[in-house]
C-alpha cells in the first residue's frame, strides 16, 4: 500500500462530506427519518433532468437548483401524502421517492437525443476521480497547492451546515425531543422540519454529486447511529457523530487501497469501502455497548 | 390455540376462500396465455413474443409484490423492501466471485439468485437485530443496512471488474433490471413466485393477520411470532429478488409500497386489501409494461411505477374507506350532526326552563338560543337553516325560531341522551356533577341505540320505568 498527496486528497473530500451529512443525519435519525436521505438522492433525479434538459449544462447552477429543489419536495410531498391520506410515513416516502425517480428517468429517456446523462453515473459519482478536477490554485511563496473543486464546495457545505446546525440548535433540540413543548413555546415544528428537510436536500445533492449516493446514505445514518448508542445529550451526539464519521472516511479509504493487495487485487471503490467502514464501526459500538450494558446497567437517556 | 380453536369453521372457510382466489387468479392468468396462443387479445398487446413476456411477467410480479406488500405496509415496515433490494448487492458480487473461482462463467442465473436472496435475508436479519439495540428504531436500523451491505456490494463490484475476463459487465444490470429483456426463465421464476405468494398468503392468512393488528397479543397466545415475522420476510425476499433482476431496484420497491397503499384506501379488510392490492400491482404491470411497448421511449420499469402512482393518487382522493374525500365528507356530516343536536338540546333547555318542559308553544328567540351556548349569531343562523330544511324547525323569522313536533321529539331525545349520559358519569364514573356537561358533550352525539338502553338498564332509580321521559338536569343550567 502507497499513499500519495491523491489520497489525501481522497480523504480529505471523504472527511469533509462525511462530517457535512453526518450532522444533520443526526436530526434525521432523532426524528425517525433515517430513510429520508435515500428518498431524497433517489428523488433527485426529475430535478437533475429538468435543470439539464433547461441548460443543457452537466454541471449548471440551475441543475443543482432544481435537484435541492425537488429534494425539498420529496420531504414536502411525504409529509403531506401521510398526514392528509393517514399513510404510513415510511409507506408515503417509499411512493414519493420512487414516483419521482421514474419520473426523472422518463424525461431522461424522452430528452435522450439530445442528452447524455447516464442516471446511474448521476446517483453514482466517484470520489477517486474527484481530486482530478481541479478547482483552485493556491500559491504560497514557492509551492503551489492544487485545491479540488469538491474540497471548496464540500468544505463551504460543511460550514453552511454548522452554521445554520449552530443558529437552529436549540429550536431542532425542542421540536426534536418535544413537539408539544415547541407549540405551547410558539415554535412551529413544520417549519424548522422544512428547514431540516431543505438542508438534507442541499446537503444530499451537493455530495452525491462528488462522491455518491451510497456515501451520502451511510454518512447521514451510520455515524449518527453510532453517536446515538453512546451519547445522552444532543451536543455530544453531534459531536460522536462528527469524530465517528471523520473516522469512517479516514478507515474506509485505507481499507480500500490496504486489503484488496492481500487478496491479490490492485484496490477497490473507496466510497463503498467507507460504507463498510461504518458498519464495521457501528457492530463495534454496538458490541462494546451490550457488553458494558451486561456489566453494568445503563441509565436512561432521553 | 387462540381463535383457531375456538372458530375452527370460520378459519376454514376464510382459508378456502382464500385458496379460491388464488386459483382464480392463477386461472386467469393460464386463461391470458391460452388466449394469447389463440390470438384473441391481438388488439390490446402486440403479437410479439418478447412483448407477452414482459407484460404477463410484470403483471404476475405487480400481483405478488402487491399481496406480499399489504403485509409490510401494515406492519409499517413498507421500506423493507428498499432496504432488502439494496442488500442483495454484495450476495449477487460473492456468488459471481465464487463461481469465476471455481472456474464458472459467473452469470449463471440460479447462483446469482442464490446469493442475491442469501444476503437479502442476512439484511433482513440485521435489521431486526440492531432493532434490539438501545435507541435503535426500524428505520435506522433499515438505514444502516442499506447503506452498508450496497457499500460492500459496490466494493466487491470494485473487484470484480479487476478480474480477468470476467465478463462482469452485466452484473450491474442484474439489479437495475432489464424489463424490456425478460426471458422466458424470468417468467418462469416470476411464476413460481407469484403462486408461492399467493399459497403461502392463504395457508398462513390468519396468522399473518394477526402478527399484522397485534403482534404483542400474538405472541402472548404463543404464537411463533419471531418465525413467522421471518416467513413474512422470507416471501418479501422472493418477491424481491425475482423482481430485482427481472425489471430493476426502484421497480420493486414501488411495488412493494404503492399498490398496497392504494388498497388501503379502499377498504378496512385484510383480505379484500390483500385482492385489491394484488389487483391494482397486476394491472399497473399490465399497463405499464403495455404503454412502453406501444409508444416509444417509455422506459417500462418506470412506466409501471407510474401508472402505480396514478392508481395511488385516484385511490387517495377517491377511496371510499380512507380516501381524503369521503374522510372530509364523513368529518362534515359529524360535524353538522354535532351541529344540529346542540341546537336541538338549547331548544330544549329553553322551553324546559321557561314552562316546566309544557310550553304551549315551542317558540323560542334568538336572543334565548344565543344565551345558551358560545355561538355567533351567523353560525346559529346556519345551524337553524338547516334544521329548517330537515323540517326540524317550521318556521324562522327575525324574531325567533318556531320547533316542529319532529324536532320537539327529536330534541327531547338529544337531551335525554345527554342526561342519561350525564347520570351515568355521576352515578358510575364518579364525576363531580359540575363537571359532566363538557365531558357529556363529547360523547351524546356518538350514542347509539344499544349504549341508550344499556344506559337506561343502568340508571333504573332515577328514570321511571317504561316512559321515554327526560330526566331532569343533574346540575344548574
Amino acid at each position: 500500500m502507497s499513499w500519495y498527496a491523491f489520497d489525501s486528497w481522497i480523504v480529505l473530500i471523504g472527511i469533509l462530506s462525511a462530517v457535512s451529512c453526518a450532522l444533520p443525519g443526526c436530526f434525521l435519525v432523532l426524528r425517525r427519518m433515517s430513510m429520508m436521505g435515500d428518498a431524497i438522492s433517489h428523488a433527485v433525479l426529475p430535478g437533475l433532468a429538468i435543470g439539464y434538459l433547461l441548460t443543457g449544462e452537466r454541471t449548471s447552477l440551475v441543475m443543482f437548483g432544481g435537484a435541492v429543489l425537488v429534494g425539498a419536495l420529496t420531504a414536502f410531498f411525504t409529509q403531506w401524502i401521510s398526514q392528509l391520506g393517514k399513510v404510513d410515513r415510511g409507506a408515503s416516502m417509499g411512493i414519493v421517492f420512487t414516483s419521482l425517480f421514474a419520473l426523472g428517468l422518463v424525461l431522461i429517456v424522452r430528452g435522450a437525443d439530445t442528452v447524455d446523462l447516464d442516471p446511474s453515473c448521476v446517483l453514482y459519482g466517484s470520489i477517486e476521480l474527484a481530486p482530478l478536477d481541479v478547482g483552485t490554485v493556491l500559491r504560497m511563496g514557492e509551492t503551489t497547492l492544487e485545491v479540488p473543486r469538491t474540497v471548496m464546495t464540500s468544505g463551504v457545505l460543511l460550514l453552511v451546515n454548522l452554521a445554520v446546525i449552530l443558529a437552529f440548535f436549540k429550536e431542532w433540540k425542542i421540536t426534536s425531543f418535544d413537539p408539544a413543548l415547541a407549540r405551547t413555546l410558539g415554535l412551529s415544528s413544520g417549519v424548522m422540519h422544512y428547514l431540516l428537510m431543505i438542508l438534507v436536500a442541499l446537503t444530499t445533492v451537493t455530495v452525491f454529486e462528488a462522491v455518491g449516493s451510497i456515501l451520502v446514505i451511510a454518512m447521514l445514518i451510520v455515524p449518527p447511529a453510532c453517536a446515538a448508542l453512546l451519547a445522552n445529550r444532543l451536543g455530544s451526539l453531534l459531536l460522536i457523530s462528527a469524530l465517528f464519521a471523520t473516522l469512517t472516511a479516514v478507515l474506509g479509504h485505507v481499507m480500500a487501497i490496504g486489503l484488496p493487495p492481500l487478496i491479490g487485487y490492485t484496490d477497490t471503490s473507496s466510497t463503498g469501502m467507507m460504507a463498510v467502514a461504518a458498519g464495521l464501526l457501528f457492530a463495534v459500538t454496538a458490541l462494546l455497548t451490550r457488553l458494558r450494558g451486561a456489566l453494568k446497567p445503563r441509565p436512561a437517556g432521553p | 390455540m387462540g381463535t383457531g380453536a375456538v372458530l375452527p369453521e370460520m378459519r376454514v372457510r376464510r382459508q378456502t376462500r382464500f385458496a379460491a382466489v388464488g386459483l382464480f387468479l392463477l386461472l386467469t392468468g393460464t386463461g391470458v396465455l391460452i388466449a394469447l396462443e389463440e390470438n384473441l387479445l391481438k388488439v390490446f398487446l402486440l403479437r410479439n413474443y418478447n412483448t407477452r413476456l414482459v407484460v404477463l411477467s410484470t403483471t404476475l410480479l405487480g400481483i405478488s409484490s402487491g399481496m406480499v406488500g399489504s403485509f409490510l405496509l401494515l406492519r409499517r415496515r413498507s421500506l423493507m423492501g428498499d432496504a432488502l433490494s439494496h442488500a442483495t448487492l454484495p450476495g449477487i458480487a460473492l456468488a459471481f466471485m465464487g463461481l469465476v473461482a471455481l472456474g464458472g462463467v459467473g452469470k449463471e442465473l440460479g447462483w446469482l439468485l442464490g446469493g442475491a436472496a442469501l444476503s437479502g435475508l442476512l439484511g433482513v436479519v440485521a435489521v431486526t437485530l440492531i432493532c434490539r439495540l438501545p435507541r435503535m428504531k426500524e428505520d435506522t436500523a433499515m438505514g444502516i443496512v442499506l447503506s452498508v451491505f450496497y457499500g460492500a456490494g459496490v466494493a466487491l463490484l470494485g473487484l470484480i471488474q479487476e478480474m480477468p475476463g470476467a465478463g462482469a459487465a452485466g452484473l450491474e444490470t442484474f439489479i437495475y433490471g432489464k424489463t424490456a429483456s425478460l426471458v422466458g426463465s424470468d417468467f418462469q421464476i416470476l411464476w413460481l413466485i407469484t403462486g408461492g405468494v399467493v399459497l403461502v398468503s392463504a395457508a398462513f392468512y390468519k396468522e399473518f393477520k394477526i402478527l399484522c393488528f397485534d403482534e404483542a397479543f400474538a405472541a402472548s397466545t404463543g404464537w411463533p411470532v419471531r418465525r413467522l415475522d421471518l416467513l413474512l420476510l422470507g416471501l418479501v425476499t422472493a418477491v424481491t429478488v425475482a423482481g430485482l433482476q427481472a425489471v430493476g431496484l426502484i421497480l420493486i420497491i414501488a411495488l412493494l409500497v404503492i399498490p398496497p397503499a392504494a388498497a388501503r384506501m379502499w377498504t378496512s379488510r385484510l383480505y379484500r386489501m390483500l385482492i385489491l392490492s394484488g389487483l391494482i400491482g397486476g394491472m399497473s404491470g399490465w399497463i405499464g409494461a403495455t404503454l412502453s411497448a406501444l409508444l416509444s421511449k417509455l422506459p417500462a420499469g418506470a412506466v409501471i411505477v407510474l401508472v402505480a402512482s396514478g392508481f395511488f393518487l385516484f385511490s387517495l382522493f377517491l377511496g371510499t374507506e380512507r380516501g381524503i374525500l369521503v374522510r372530509l365528507l364523513r368529518h362534515l356530516s359529524l360535524k353538522r350532526r354535532v351541529e344540529r343536536q346542540n341546537l336541538l338540546r338549547a331548544f330544549y333547555e329553553v322551553l324546559e326552563q321557561r314552562a316546566g318542559g309544557r310550553s304551549p308553544e315551542a317558540f323560542v328567540s334568538w336572543q334565548e338560543l344565543l344565551a345558551r351556548r358560545s355561538w355567533s349569531p351567523r353560525l346559529l343562523y346556519r345551524i337553524a337553516r338547516r334544521a329548517l330544511e330537515a323540517e326540524l324547525i317550521e318556521e324562522m323569522d327575525r324574531s325567533g325560531l318556531l320547533l316542529s313536533p319532529e324536532g320537539l321529539a327529536a330534541a327531547a331525545k338529544v337531551t335525554r341522551n345527554h342526561r342519561l349520559w350525564e347520570l351515568y358519569l355521576i352515578e358510575h364514573a364518579d364525576i363531580a356533577p359540575n363537571h359532566v356537561d363538557r365531558d357529556a358533550d363529547f360523547v351524546e352525539h356518538v350514542l347509539g341505540e344499544r349504549l341508550t338502553r344499556h344506559l337506561e338498564q343502568s340508571l333504573p332509580d332515577i328514570l321511571r320505568t317504561g316512559a321515554p321521559a327526560v330526566p331532569g338536569s343533574p346540575h344548574g343550567l
